[in-house]
C-alpha cells in the first residue's frame, strides 16, 4: 500500500475541501427539488455569439492562438472596457486572455504572493481566494463584511487588517454570494488606504455588468489606482458564457508579463473557439447585456420583496444575481436551515458558511431562475418559515 | 395607441400569463394598482384576447387529432373573404383561421377526436360551402413546439449544476 501522503504536497493537502459538499450531494441526488442554488445565468449564450463560434470551427480555426489571447480579442476587450467602464489598457502588453476569471485570479495571486506574505480577503465571498492564497505559502487575512454595512468592505476594518506583510487586497464586488456592491465614494475611501499603505488590489469584477440602479465603477479607474490594480473580468456573467471558460486580466505590463509566464507554461492559451465567440460578444453583445440585466433586475425585486413579506431579514442586494438573507432569528445554523428546507419542502438554497465562516447565519439564494420557479420556491420557504417559527 | 409600459406588460403576459400584477409591478417599477388598471384596459380594448394554457394532450388519455386545412376560396362580392371565413371560424372544431397570401386563401387548424371525424367535418361542413373551390387536409403527426413552448422537456432541462 503506497503512503500517498509521503508524496502529496502539504500545501495542497492542508487546503480544506468545502465542508458543505455533503449538502450538495444530497441536493443533487434528491428528485423534484426546487433549486435556487446555481452560480450562473439561466440564459443560454445569445445565438449570434454561438453562431460565431460555430463559424470559426467551420473555417478550421482550431489551432493554438497566441499565448496572451488573440490580438483581435484583446483589442475588443480594451474597447469594451473604455465603452462600459471608462478604462483603458494596451492590448499589446496589458491584457491577458485567460481560461475564465478563475485562472486570472490564480495567476494574479501566484504572481504577487510568496511564503510569509499576507493577502486580505473580505468574506463572505466566492470560495477560491483563500485556498489559492494558501497554496502560495502566503496567509489569507480575513475581513468579515457585515449586514449592517450592507456587506461592503468597511475602510476601518481594512486599515486594521493591513500589516507590513500585506501585499494584496482582494476586492470582489459586485459580490457573490451577498449581492453587495461598492460604489464610487466607497471605493475612493478604499483606494486612499491602499495607496497610503502601498499595497496592490486584485479587483474581481466579473459581476460588474450586473449592477442595478447605478453605474459600476472599477477601482482601477480611480486616480493613481490603475498602476496598483489587477483587474479581472470575463464573459461568464455578462454574456451568459460560463461554459466557454473565457476571462481576462488587465494590469500594468510589469505585473501582467509575470502572470503571462505562468499562463504560458501552465495553460498555453484560452480555447480558440471561445475566443472567437468572445470577439463577437464584445463587438455586438451590449444589447444582450442590457436585456439580461433588466430581466435579472425584475427577478431581484420579486425575490427581495418576497423574502421581506415572509418575514426574513434581508438587505437589498444591488449586484450579481443573489440575495443573502439572514436566518439568524430562527435560532438554527445555516446548514440546518438549508438541510431542513431541503428535506421538508424540497427547496435547495446554499448555506452561507459555504462562502466562509462569516457567512454563518445567512443563506445564498440565486434568482437566475424563471419568475414562476422563484414564486413556487418562495411559497415553500414561507411554509417552512412558518413551521419553524412555532 | 399602446404605451411602452403596455407593450412590456403584453410581452411578459404572452410569455407567462400567470405572472401576477404584483410581480409585474416589481419588474416594471410601477404600482400594482396601475398594472391592474392597464391590464383591464388592454382586456377591454381586446388587445388581450384570453389567457390559455399550452397543453400536451399526448400526456392524457384524450383522443384527438389536429389537422391543417388549406382552402381555396372565391371571394364574395360583399365582404371578400371575411364572410366565408366567419362561417368557418364559428365552428367549435376550428381552433385557428387565417387569411393567407400565396398558394391558397384560408388556413384552418382544427381538432377532432379521429382522422375520420375530421375528414367528415371537412367534407360535410367546409367543402360544400358556397365559394369553396378546393380543400387540402394535412394531419399533424407530431407537435414539437407551440406558442414558443417546446413539447419535449429534455430540450429545455436545466443542465446547470455548479452551485458556487
Amino acid at each position: 500500500m503506497i503512503d500517498y501522503n509521503k508524496f502529496l504536497s502539504p500545501r495542497v493537502t492542508s487546503v480544506k475541501r468545502s465542508g458543505i459538499r455533503k449538502f450538495f450531494d444530497i441536493a443533487e441526488e434528491m428528485k423534484d427539488v426546487l433549486s435556487l442554488t446555481v452560480g450562473e445565468p439561466d440564459f443560454i449564450t445569445p445565438r449570434h455569439i454561438r453562431d460565431e463560434a460555430i463559424e470559426s470551427l467551420k473555417k478550421g480555426l482550431t489551432h493554438y492562438g497566441s499565448n496572451n489571447g488573440i490580438f483581435e480579442l484583446r483589442v475588443e476587450i480594451d474597447k469594451y472596457l473604455k465603452r462600459r467602464f471608462d478604462l483603458s489598457y494596451d492590448p499589446k502588453d496589458e491584457i491577458l486572455v485567460t481560461v475564465g476569471v478563475s485562472e486570472a485570479i490564480d495567476l494574479a495571486i501566484r504572481a504577487i504572493l510568496s511564503p510569509g506574505d499576507e493577502a486580505i480577503v473580505p468574506l463572505p465571498a466566492f470560495v477560491c481566494y483563500a485556498p489559492l492564497i494558501s497554496l502560495t505559502g502566503a496567509a489569507p487575512v480575513i475581513i468579515h463584511t457585515k449586514m449592517k454595512d450592507n456587506f461592503k468592505l468597511n475602510p476601518e476594518d481594512l486599515k486594521a487588517a493591513i500589516t507590513n506583510k500585506t501585499k494584496l487586497l482582494i476586492l470582489p464586488f459586485p459580490n457573490n454570494p451577498t449581492g453587495a456592491v461598492m460604489e464610487k465614494p466607497e471605493l475612493e475611501e478604499i483606494a486612499k488606504i491602499v495607496k497610503e499603505t502601498d499595497i496592490l488590489v486584485l479587483a474581481d469584477e466579473v459581476y460588474a455588468e450586473l449592477s442595478y440602479g447605478f453605474k459600476h465603477t472599477s477601482i482601477a479607474g480611480l486616480p493613481d489606482m490603475r498602476e496598483r490594480t489587477i483587474l479581472v473580468n470575463g464573459f461568464s456573467k455578462a454574456y451568459a458564457m460560463t461554459g466557454w471558460r473565457l476571462g481576462y486580466a488587465c494590469a500594468p505590463d510589469q505585473i501582467l508579463s509575470q502572470m503571462a509566464k505562468i499562463h504560458q507554461y501552465a495553460i498555453m492559451c484560452a480555447p480558440r473557439t471561445s475566443q472567437s465567440a468572445g470577439i463577437k460578444a464584445m463587438r455586438d453583445g451590449d444589447p444582450d447585456i442590457e436585456y439580461m440585466k433588466n430581466d435579472y433586475n425584475g427577478r431581484r425585486k420579486i425575490i427581495y420583496e418576497g423574502l421581506k413579506e415572509i418575514g426574513i431579514d434581508c438587505f437589498e442586494p444591488k449586484g450579481a444575481f443573489y440575495v443573502f438573507p439572514s436566518i439568524e432569528k430562527f435560532g438554527i445554523s445555516s446548514y440546518e436551515f438549508c438541510e431542513r428546507l431541503l428535506y421538508e419542502e424540497k427547496v435547495a438554497i446554499v448555506p452561507g458558511d459555504a462562502f466562509g465562516e462569516p457567512g454563518e447565519g445567512f443563506t445564498r439564494i440565486c434568482y437566475a431562475y424563471s419568475v414562476s420557479h422563484i414564486n413556487k420556491a418562495l411559497e415553500k420557504i414561507d411554509k417552512f418559515v412558518n413551521k419553524i417559527k412555532k | 395607441m399602446q404605451t411602452q409600459i403596455s407593450k412590456e406588460i403584453l410581452e411578459r403576459l404572452e410569455n407567462d400569463c400567470r405572472i401576477s400584477p404584483r410581480n409585474l409591478a416589481l419588474m416594471l417599477n410601477k404600482e400594482e394598482g396601475e398594472i391592474k388598471e392597464i391590464i383591464g384596459e388592454l382586456e377591454k380594448e381586446r388587445a388581450i384576447l384570453g389567457y390559455k394554457a399550452v397543453i400536451d394532450w399526448e400526456k392524457t388519455d384524450k383522443e384527438y387529432v389536429t389537422a391543417l386545412i388549406e382552402l381555396k376560396v372565391v371571394p364574395q362580392r360583399d365582404g371578400g373573404f371575411d364572410k366565408i371565413a366567419e362561417k368557418i371560424y364559428n365552428y367549435e372544431e376550428v381552433q385557428t383561421a387565417y387569411l393567407m397570401s400565396g398558394g391558397f386563401d384560408l388556413a384552418v387548424i382544427l381538432e377532432g377526436r379521429t382522422m375520420r371525424e375530421v375528414a367528415y367535418f371537412v367534407a360535410e361542413k367546409i367543402a360544400v360551402m358556397d365559394g369553396i373551390i378546393s380543400t387540402a387536409t394535412h394531419f399533424v403527426l407530431r407537435k414539437y413546439k407551440e406558442k414558443g413552448v417546446i413539447y419535449s422537456l429534455d430540450e429545455r432541462a436545466d443542465t446547470r449544476n455548479s452551485m458556487l
